[in-house]
Protein backbone atom coordinates (compact mmCIF):
# COMPACT_ATOMS: atom_id res chain seq x y z
CA UNK A 1 0.00 0.00 0.00
CA UNK A 2 1.68 3.25 -1.15
CA UNK A 3 0.93 6.93 0.27
CA UNK A 4 -1.19 7.43 -3.31
CA UNK A 5 -3.70 4.67 -2.21
CA UNK A 6 -4.82 5.64 0.62
CA UNK A 7 -4.89 8.76 -1.02
CA UNK A 8 -7.43 7.07 -3.19
CA UNK A 9 -9.24 5.06 -0.53
CA UNK A 10 -9.54 8.81 1.51
CA UNK A 11 -11.43 9.98 -1.84
CA UNK A 12 -13.50 7.46 -1.30
CA UNK A 13 -14.69 7.89 2.07
CA UNK A 14 -14.91 11.86 1.42
CA UNK A 15 -16.64 11.86 -1.92
CA UNK A 16 -19.00 9.69 -0.80
CA UNK A 17 -20.28 11.46 2.41
CA UNK A 18 -20.15 14.74 0.90
CA UNK A 19 -22.66 13.48 -2.24
CA UNK A 20 -24.84 11.63 -0.33
CA UNK A 21 -24.94 14.16 2.29
CA UNK A 22 -26.28 16.94 -1.07
CA UNK A 23 -28.76 14.38 -2.31
CA UNK A 24 -30.37 14.02 0.84
CA UNK A 25 -30.61 17.56 0.64
CA UNK A 26 -31.91 17.64 -2.14
CA UNK A 27 -34.35 15.04 -1.98
CA UNK A 28 -36.17 17.26 1.16
CA UNK A 29 -36.99 19.93 -1.34
CA UNK A 30 -38.36 17.14 -3.51
CA UNK A 31 -40.81 15.43 -1.06
CA UNK A 32 -42.46 12.42 -1.18
CA UNK A 33 -42.40 10.88 -4.42
CA UNK A 34 -44.75 8.07 -5.03
CA UNK A 35 -45.41 5.42 -7.26
CA UNK A 36 -47.65 7.24 -9.51
CA UNK A 37 -45.18 9.75 -10.00
CA UNK A 38 -42.20 8.40 -10.82
CA UNK A 39 -41.20 10.62 -13.36
CA UNK A 40 -40.35 13.13 -10.59
CA UNK A 41 -37.66 10.99 -9.83
CA UNK A 42 -36.01 11.36 -13.50
CA UNK A 43 -36.68 15.06 -13.16
CA UNK A 44 -35.19 15.15 -9.70
CA UNK A 45 -31.27 15.28 -11.35
CA UNK A 46 -32.51 19.44 -12.25
CA UNK A 47 -32.22 20.36 -8.63
CA UNK A 48 -29.06 22.11 -7.94
CA UNK A 49 -28.23 20.23 -4.80
CA UNK A 50 -29.29 16.89 -6.36
CA UNK A 51 -26.92 17.74 -9.56
CA UNK A 52 -24.06 18.84 -7.00
CA UNK A 53 -24.46 15.38 -5.06
CA UNK A 54 -24.44 13.65 -8.40
CA UNK A 55 -21.02 15.20 -9.15
CA UNK A 56 -19.44 14.46 -6.21
CA UNK A 57 -20.68 11.20 -6.27
CA UNK A 58 -19.17 10.65 -10.22
CA UNK A 59 -15.56 11.27 -8.40
CA UNK A 60 -16.45 8.78 -5.91
CA UNK A 61 -17.01 6.22 -8.20
CA UNK A 62 -13.91 6.77 -9.97
CA UNK A 63 -12.03 6.40 -6.86
CA UNK A 64 -13.94 3.29 -6.00
CA UNK A 65 -13.07 1.77 -9.72
CA UNK A 66 -9.69 2.83 -8.87
CA UNK A 67 -9.44 1.02 -5.34
CA UNK A 68 -11.38 -1.80 -6.64
CA UNK A 69 -8.92 -3.23 -9.27
CA UNK A 70 -6.51 -3.27 -6.52
CA UNK A 71 -7.96 -4.03 -3.27
CA UNK A 72 -10.29 -6.73 -2.33
CA UNK A 73 -14.08 -5.43 -1.95
CA UNK A 74 -14.24 -6.08 1.60
CA UNK A 75 -11.02 -4.07 1.96
CA UNK A 76 -12.38 -0.85 0.07
CA UNK A 77 -15.98 -0.95 1.99
CA UNK A 78 -14.98 -0.54 5.30
CA UNK A 79 -12.52 2.66 4.38
CA UNK A 80 -15.76 4.22 2.03
CA UNK A 81 -17.88 4.11 6.01
CA UNK A 82 -15.19 6.51 7.12
CA UNK A 83 -17.65 8.90 5.36
CA UNK A 84 -19.86 9.13 8.51
CA UNK A 85 -17.11 9.60 10.80
CA UNK A 86 -16.03 12.62 8.78
CA UNK A 87 -19.51 14.42 8.28
CA UNK A 88 -20.00 13.64 12.63
CA UNK A 89 -16.68 15.19 13.29
CA UNK A 90 -17.28 18.31 10.54
CA UNK A 91 -20.62 18.70 12.26
CA UNK A 92 -18.88 18.63 15.87
CA UNK A 93 -15.94 20.59 15.19
CA UNK A 94 -16.73 22.85 12.03
CA UNK A 95 -20.48 23.58 13.14
CA UNK A 96 -20.29 23.29 16.71
CA UNK A 97 -23.44 20.22 17.18
CA UNK A 98 -23.55 18.53 19.70
CA UNK A 99 -22.91 14.29 19.17
CA UNK A 100 -24.90 11.88 21.36
CA UNK A 101 -23.00 9.13 23.42
CA UNK A 102 -24.70 6.68 20.67
CA UNK A 103 -23.13 8.70 17.72
CA UNK A 104 -19.69 8.61 19.56
CA UNK A 105 -20.37 4.68 19.89
CA UNK A 106 -21.21 4.60 15.93
CA UNK A 107 -17.79 6.12 15.48
CA UNK A 108 -15.48 4.26 17.56
CA UNK A 109 -17.28 1.12 15.90
CA UNK A 110 -16.89 2.16 12.65
CA UNK A 111 -13.28 3.58 13.34
CA UNK A 112 -12.11 0.32 15.11
CA UNK A 113 -13.78 -1.88 12.28
CA UNK A 114 -11.53 0.24 9.58
CA UNK A 115 -8.76 -0.35 12.05
CA UNK A 116 -9.22 -3.96 11.64
CA UNK A 117 -9.50 -4.28 7.86
CA UNK A 118 -6.77 -2.16 7.50
CA UNK A 119 -4.21 -3.85 9.60
CA UNK A 120 -4.67 -6.78 7.69
CA UNK A 121 -3.69 -7.93 3.73
CA UNK A 122 -5.49 -5.17 1.42
CA UNK A 123 -5.65 -8.24 -1.61
CA UNK A 124 -6.23 -12.04 -1.34
CA UNK A 125 -3.57 -13.49 -3.15
CA UNK A 126 -5.32 -15.21 -6.37
CA UNK A 127 -3.05 -17.86 -8.72
CA UNK A 128 -5.41 -16.79 -11.66
CA UNK A 129 -4.48 -13.01 -11.51
CA UNK A 130 -0.71 -13.68 -11.05
CA UNK A 131 -0.75 -15.75 -14.14
CA UNK A 132 -2.35 -13.22 -16.24
CA UNK A 133 0.57 -10.83 -14.81
CA UNK A 134 3.02 -12.77 -15.53
CA UNK A 135 0.82 -14.05 -19.46
CA UNK A 136 1.00 -9.66 -19.77
CA UNK A 137 4.20 -9.55 -18.60
CA UNK A 138 5.73 -12.07 -21.22
CA UNK A 139 3.55 -10.57 -24.15
CA UNK A 140 5.04 -6.82 -23.32
CA UNK A 141 8.60 -8.24 -23.75
CA UNK B 1 -47.60 2.52 4.51
CA UNK B 2 -44.97 5.31 4.44
CA UNK B 3 -42.72 2.92 6.41
CA UNK B 4 -43.25 -0.13 4.41
CA UNK B 5 -42.81 1.60 0.97
CA UNK B 6 -39.24 2.90 3.53
CA UNK B 7 -38.34 -0.33 4.00
CA UNK B 8 -39.44 -1.89 0.35
CA UNK B 9 -37.02 0.64 -0.68
CA UNK B 10 -34.12 -0.48 1.79
CA UNK B 11 -34.50 -4.06 0.72
CA UNK B 12 -34.27 -3.51 -2.75
CA UNK B 13 -31.21 -0.88 -2.51
CA UNK B 14 -29.29 -4.09 -0.36
CA UNK B 15 -29.64 -6.35 -3.00
CA UNK B 16 -28.69 -4.11 -6.04
CA UNK B 17 -25.47 -2.79 -4.33
CA UNK B 18 -24.64 -5.81 -3.55
CA UNK B 19 -24.70 -7.28 -6.63
CA UNK B 20 -23.60 -4.03 -8.00
CA UNK B 21 -20.26 -4.03 -5.87
CA UNK B 22 -19.82 -7.67 -6.57
CA UNK B 23 -19.71 -7.21 -10.36
CA UNK B 24 -17.92 -3.89 -10.18
CA UNK B 25 -15.40 -5.63 -8.38
CA UNK B 26 -14.84 -8.69 -10.75
CA UNK B 27 -14.72 -6.48 -13.49
CA UNK B 28 -12.03 -3.87 -11.80
CA UNK B 29 -10.11 -7.19 -10.53
CA UNK B 30 -10.32 -8.34 -14.56
CA UNK B 31 -9.19 -4.76 -15.58
CA UNK B 32 -5.76 -4.57 -13.24
CA UNK B 33 -4.33 -2.06 -11.46
CA UNK B 34 -5.65 1.32 -12.63
CA UNK B 35 -2.42 3.51 -11.45
CA UNK B 36 0.12 1.18 -13.53
CA UNK B 37 -2.23 0.81 -16.42
CA UNK B 38 -2.49 4.81 -16.34
CA UNK B 39 1.20 5.20 -15.86
CA UNK B 40 2.28 2.64 -18.43
CA UNK B 41 -0.02 3.28 -21.39
CA UNK B 42 -2.11 6.37 -20.67
CA UNK B 43 -5.90 7.18 -19.33
CA UNK B 44 -7.58 6.35 -22.60
CA UNK B 45 -6.42 2.77 -22.43
CA UNK B 46 -7.61 2.59 -18.90
CA UNK B 47 -10.78 3.61 -19.76
CA UNK B 48 -11.15 1.52 -23.14
CA UNK B 49 -10.03 -1.26 -20.72
CA UNK B 50 -13.29 -0.88 -18.52
CA UNK B 51 -15.56 0.18 -20.88
CA UNK B 52 -14.81 -3.72 -23.18
CA UNK B 53 -15.55 -5.48 -19.57
CA UNK B 54 -18.96 -6.35 -19.74
CA UNK B 55 -19.67 -7.03 -16.23
CA UNK B 56 -18.92 -3.11 -15.44
CA UNK B 57 -22.14 -2.27 -17.39
CA UNK B 58 -24.01 -4.92 -15.29
CA UNK B 59 -22.82 -3.44 -11.97
CA UNK B 60 -23.54 -0.30 -13.46
CA UNK B 61 -27.04 -1.18 -13.86
CA UNK B 62 -27.47 -2.59 -10.69
CA UNK B 63 -25.92 0.59 -9.15
CA UNK B 64 -28.40 2.84 -11.30
CA UNK B 65 -31.39 0.90 -9.71
CA UNK B 66 -29.51 1.08 -6.05
CA UNK B 67 -29.28 4.85 -6.51
CA UNK B 68 -32.83 5.59 -8.08
CA UNK B 69 -34.19 2.98 -5.14
CA UNK B 70 -32.13 5.51 -2.49
CA UNK B 71 -34.14 8.78 -4.31
CA UNK B 72 -36.93 6.90 -4.10
CA UNK B 73 -36.29 5.89 -0.07
CA UNK B 74 -35.49 9.21 0.86
CA UNK B 75 -38.59 10.66 -0.33
CA UNK B 76 -40.52 8.26 1.69
CA UNK B 77 -38.23 7.90 5.02
CA UNK B 78 -36.20 9.92 7.07
CA UNK B 79 -32.50 10.15 5.75
CA UNK B 80 -31.62 8.91 9.05
CA UNK B 81 -33.41 5.42 8.79
CA UNK B 82 -33.01 4.65 4.84
CA UNK B 83 -29.54 5.60 4.50
CA UNK B 84 -27.75 3.95 7.59
CA UNK B 85 -29.67 0.87 7.30
CA UNK B 86 -29.55 -0.25 3.58
CA UNK B 87 -25.71 0.76 4.23
CA UNK B 88 -24.96 -1.21 7.28
CA UNK B 89 -27.16 -3.99 5.69
CA UNK B 90 -25.31 -3.69 2.66
CA UNK B 91 -21.98 -4.34 4.58
CA UNK B 92 -22.82 -7.62 6.00
CA UNK B 93 -23.85 -8.54 2.31
CA UNK B 94 -20.90 -7.69 1.21
CA UNK B 95 -19.01 -9.43 3.49
CA UNK B 96 -20.86 -12.61 2.60
CA UNK B 97 -21.50 -12.07 -0.73
CA UNK B 98 -17.37 -11.36 -1.56
CA UNK B 99 -16.21 -14.56 0.54
CA UNK B 100 -19.04 -16.69 -1.92
CA UNK B 101 -18.56 -14.92 -5.59
CA UNK B 102 -15.42 -13.13 -6.09
CA UNK B 103 -13.60 -16.05 -3.19
CA UNK B 104 -12.26 -13.21 -1.03
CA UNK B 105 -10.68 -14.55 2.41
CA UNK B 106 -13.59 -13.28 4.88
CA UNK B 107 -11.55 -14.49 7.65
CA UNK B 108 -12.76 -13.50 11.09
CA UNK B 109 -11.16 -10.36 10.87
CA UNK B 110 -13.02 -9.22 8.06
CA UNK B 111 -16.03 -10.80 8.99
CA UNK B 112 -15.91 -9.13 12.52
CA UNK B 113 -15.00 -5.31 10.75
CA UNK B 114 -17.56 -5.56 8.96
CA UNK B 115 -20.07 -6.40 11.54
CA UNK B 116 -18.10 -3.29 13.45
CA UNK B 117 -18.84 -0.82 10.88
CA UNK B 118 -22.31 -1.92 10.20
CA UNK B 119 -23.37 -1.68 13.92
CA UNK B 120 -21.43 1.73 13.80
CA UNK B 121 -22.87 3.21 10.70
CA UNK B 122 -26.42 1.88 12.60
CA UNK B 123 -25.78 3.69 15.84
CA UNK B 124 -24.84 6.88 13.93
CA UNK B 125 -28.67 7.51 13.02
CA UNK B 126 -29.57 7.23 16.73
Amino acid sequence: MTFRKYLVLAGVAVFSAAGDSLLARGMKDLGGVSLHNLSSLILAILDPWVACGILLLLAFFASYMSALSWADLTYVLPASSLGYVLVALAARFGFHESISPARWMGIALITAGVGFVAAGPSLTPSRKLAADVISQQEAQS
Amino acid sequence: MKEAYAWAAIGLIVVASTTGDILLSHAMKKVGDVGELWKRHGLLKVIGRVLATPTFFLGLVAMGVAFYSLLFGLSWGDLSLVAPASASLTFVANAFAARLFLHERVGRRRMLAALLVAGGVALMAI
